[in-house]
């Protein structure tokens, strides 16, 4: 099945996937913005405990994700694992010991004798939290803010900045997605929340801390946008391999791929939908918001990632060699590995499928504290 | 694929990753294994509908999952690290490498995470079947995930199904099965998930005995041991299986390793089995001779074991080294030279691609084809530095194969014991039980050490040395990581063995609180 079709198809069927759990990956942060809320939403013990087990019981669909994330990139794309991950090294080690230190401070933070005291365990998914999503965001918008390597003809790379990637941090557009993921981390948990705590004084908070993170996310999110849309952008030449940089380039890509566009407006209405209707009616459509935000940050996201490497563009450029660029063609696996991994997906659907039924089961009613005692606690 | 790095920094990486590594291996070994014997339990429990076993489920569950979070933390650094410390290495044999790691991900570990929030959150919300199902299914998920890494790791051992593309100037598979189910590939998979169940009943056996010695929880101390020790027999047999398919397969495809593992640097016939022995010197990358100043040994059996005939001839160090044409043993001098020409060829069918010279480009891949398989020798210089350490993967052999074997001792008695009821009063034997729980994970690290030590100076066997293989960075930058991560793991190892042992010492609780 997969033999018949061309190179091309399967690196495009592959930057499709890869795009897809990425931006999975994105709507599940909204664990990591639930842990920067703890301390703001809970203020008794028990109120802080709640919410750590409601996200608690998700924290590994976030890190799995995560995981498969990389491997995945690493079997379709080994080059951009090779050039990125080598190359902006300080940037990815942070975000690696930002989620080390999560998978424990879960287990570990209600335990006693943990050693550091359940304090230092907040403290670590809090930083997970801020670290994790402002980082991971800034290294997506490199995607069309480029970043500083040489690669040479055996496809050794050398990153050109002792900064090793930290750089990206300080531009203002990568930090503007940086910070458009944090916020919208942070809605994604209040909705969750919505939808699973049953305790009305937490609730009546989330609900402004709602709108606290709507505002910013929007306002980070349009900068972004805007940013996006009127700078220059990353061009191949699909006959030589050739890089150049084309004015308004993104815009161009929106007009002429349609689909991404509409998945894109879709996306982003759908975001928005899912913030207005609890504050319209939380009684009526609180439990809703969950779905639409976290539905349209999916197709919002996978229509950022198509923008950055369909249409003739390179998805991880270089500004310190042009010629240096990584686009879906020039770093890709082989075709037999291509082929072989696209049989592997197939599976896909079928994980998809039993992790909804799983999380509908688990989610079943909304928990109150008296539930998580009788549980696992966290 | 023409780089060499610095030693600092080729060094650092090793270190940094065999850190990284050894901290991921004190947690894993006890997940497979305790994944299992949990969901034994929890059968017997729904078997049963003895409530006992409930909460005997639940108490194991418990450590399970202290140690299962640490396990999955420390996991995610060494994936990634692929790809920050080793990025030349990620390239030239991504397009193999890669493809385990991914199906890792999207076939097992989603089983494993989603499975392991039922098993902690579902006891109340869905039937009991159910939850037996996911617990089994956490086991398999764990299990599966320690496949698709072990698949990686021995085609590194043995690389097989794939050719290099002078193109794209990496390695390319041709064939996923013989990747998947290659012998090495085959055998180390059962073998480390075996010792993986080793590690776990040897820990249930012994946090079970503490509780004998302090007379508390007898029952569901006596019902643990029974798991434990019934399943730790069980695979124990399976391990000393595997362990001498292990040794075969490394006698002949990594000749080196095994001539290391065993001290031999002459090759000779009718090789005898030095079961334990004392070395003279520490002589990594020497060919002189280290002799034994004690040894125990027995006549013919190590040509027995590795070749299945007591008059085959096992190559010593010295004779893979320098060559032996008598046996068709091609030195390593003469290897560093083809490597030297593969390499020579790469560089000229680049330039020859470069200039259309289509003649030039077919006489140049001619030469790299016919050189390839000694790529990466061309990378060194001299023929010692074919040679790894020999004492530390001499000794590291047979500390894990004589703990091993105790291990066996260990477990048959509990069972001796228990079904004389008799085991109550053997406090000498709880004392072992317990001090037994260390070894158990120092017996598995043993079995890394020779297999990662003893392949060394390849990442890829005979195609990439490690000072190839490294990221271009700065050896400072990794010293300050090796540190963060000695802290940090360090750190998180000392709470969970405290944990751990806090959880211990509350002991099962009723109505199996997990």
């Amino acid at each position: 099945m997969f033999e018949t079709l061309s190179y091309t198809v399967l690196q495009q069927y592959w930057w499709i996937l890869v795009s897809l759990l990425g931006s999975i990956l994105v709507f599940l942060l909204f664990v990591q913005g639930g842990q920067t809320l703890i301390y703001q939403l809970g203020k008794t013990d028990s109120d802080r405990t709640l919410i750590i087990n409601t996200i608690g019981s998700k924290w590994e669909f976030t890190f799995t994700t995560l995981v498969t994330f990389g491997g995945a990139f690493f079997a379709s794309f080994p080059l951009f694992y090779s050039t990125s991950f080598g190359g902006a090294y300080w940037v990815w080690i942070i975000i690696l010991f930002a989620f080390v230190v999560q998978a424990v401070a879960y287990e570990f933070r209600s335990k006693p004798d943990n050693l550091l005291g359940k304090r230092v365990f907040d403290a670590f998914l809090f930083l997970n939290g801020l670290l994790g999503t402002i980082l991971l965001g800034a290294a997506v918008s490199t995607l069309f803010t480029g970043s500083s390597f040489i690669i040479d003809s055996s496809r050794h790379s050398t990153w050109t900045l002792a900064s090793r990637g930290l750089e990206a941090a300080l531009n203002v557009q990568n930090l503007s997605l940086g910070l458009a993921v944090f916020f919208l981390s942070r809605v994604l948990a209040c909705l969750y929340f919505f939808k699973t705590i049953n305790n009305e004084e937490i609730i009546e908070r989330t609900k402004k801390h709602l709108l606290y993170n709507a505002i910013p996310f929007v306002v980070f999110f349009l900068l972004f946008i805007g940013l996006l849309m009127f700078k220059d952008g990353f061009s191949v030449n699909p006959a030589t391999g050739e890089i150049f940089m084309q004015p308004y380039k993104y815009f161009h890509n929106l007009i002429e791929m349609p689909l991404v566009l509409l998945l894109f407006l879709t996306g982003v209405v759908l975001v928005l939908t899912g913030i207005i209707l609890p504050v319209i009616s939380y009684v009526k459509h609180g439990e809703k918001g969950i779905w639409f935000s976290g539905f349209g940050t999916v197709i919002a996201v996978f229509s950022l990632f198509l923008l950055a490497g369909f249409n003739n563009t390179a998805y991880y450029p270089s500004v310190a060699d042009l010629q240096s660029s990584l686009t879906i063609a020039n770093s890709s696996s082989s075709h037999y590995t291509l082929t072989a991994m696209s049989y592997v997906s197939l599976i896909i659907p079928f994980v998809l499928i039993y992790i909804v039924y799983i999380w509908r089961i688990i989610n079943k009613k909304k928990i109150d504290i008296n539930d998580i005692e009788r549980d696992h606690v966290y | 694929m023409t780089q060499l790095y610095d030693a600092s920094l080729v060094d650092w990486s090793r270190a940094q990753f065999a850190l990284t590594a050894i901290y991921h291996w004190c947690f894993v070994p006890l997940t497979l294994g305790l994944s299992f014997i949990v969901a034994f339990m929890e059968t017997i429990y729904i078997k049963t509908g003895s409530e006992e076993w409930k909460r005997i489920t639940k108490f194991w569950m418990t450590l399970f999952g202290i140690n299962f979070a640490i396990g999955v933390a420390t996991g995610i650094i060494l994936e990634f690290e692929f790809g920050t410390n080793w990025s030349n290495y990620s390239w030239f044999v991504g397009d193999i490498f890669g493809a385990p790691l991914a199906v890792e991900g999207l076939m097992a570990f989603f089983i494993e995470s989603t499975f392991v929030a039922v098993m902690f959150f579902g006891w109340d919300k869905i039937s009991k079947k159910f939850h037996l199902l996911s617990t089994w299914l956490t086991a398999i998920g764990a299990n599966l995930s320690a496949l698709w890494i072990l698949v990686a790791n021995s085609w590194m051992q043995y690389p097989v199904g794939m050719h290099f593309n002078p193109d794209t100037a990496r390695n390319e598979m041709t064939n996923f099965w013989d990747v998947l189910f290659s012998p090495v590939a085959i055998n180390k998979f059962l073998h480390t998930v075996s010792s993986g169940y080793v590690v776990a009943s040897v820990f249930v056996l012994g946090v079970s005995a503490w509780f004998l010695l302090k007379k508390r929880e007898i029952r569901f101390a006596k019902l643990s041991i029974v798991v434990a020790a019934v399943f730790g027999i069980v695979v124990s047999l399976f391990i000393i299986i595997t362990g001498d398919q292990s040794a075969r397969l490394m006698a002949k495809h990594q000749p080196m390793k095994f001539a290391a593992m065993e001290n031999i640097y002459e090759g000779q016939r009718k090789a005898p089995l030095v079961v334990f022995g004392v070395l003279n010197k520490n002589n990594t990358g020497d060919l002189d001779r280290n002799d034994f100043s004690l040894k125990l040994e027995i006549p013919n059996f190590l040509s027995s074991m590795a070749f299945l005939d007591a008059n085959a001839y096992v190559p010593g160090i010295r004779d893979i080294a320098q060559g032996d044409s008598e046996h068709g043993i091609m030195s390593a001098a003469e290897k560093i030279q083809k490597g030297k020409t593969a390499i020579q060829a790469l560089k000229d069918y680049n330039a020859a691609k470069k200039a259309n010279d289509t003649t030039g480009t077919k006489t140049a891949l001619s030469v790299l084809q016919t050189n390839y398989n000694y790529f990466g020798y061309g990378f060194l210089t001299e023929a010692k530095q074919t040679i790894p350490s020999v004492k530390l993967t001499f000794y590291s052999f047979r500390l894990m194969v004589a703990l091993g074997f105790w291990f066996v001792i260990l477990f048959v008695l509990a069972l001796v014991f228990l079904l004389h009821n008799r085991i109550e009063n053997k406090r000498w034997f709880f004392r072992l039980a317990i001090i037994s729980i260390p070894l158990a994970y120092l017996a598995s690290q043993f079995g890394w050490v020779v297999t990662e030590v003893g392949r060394q100076p390849w990442v890829i066997q005979d195609l990439m040395p490690a000072i190839t293989a490294v990221s271009n960075i700065n050896a400072g930058s990794v010293k300050v990581t090796f540190a963060l991560f000695a802290i940090l793991f360090t750190l998180l190892l000392i709470a969970e063995i405290k944990i751990m042992l806090k959880q211990i010492k509350i002991g099962p609780k009723d109505g199996g609180n997990s």
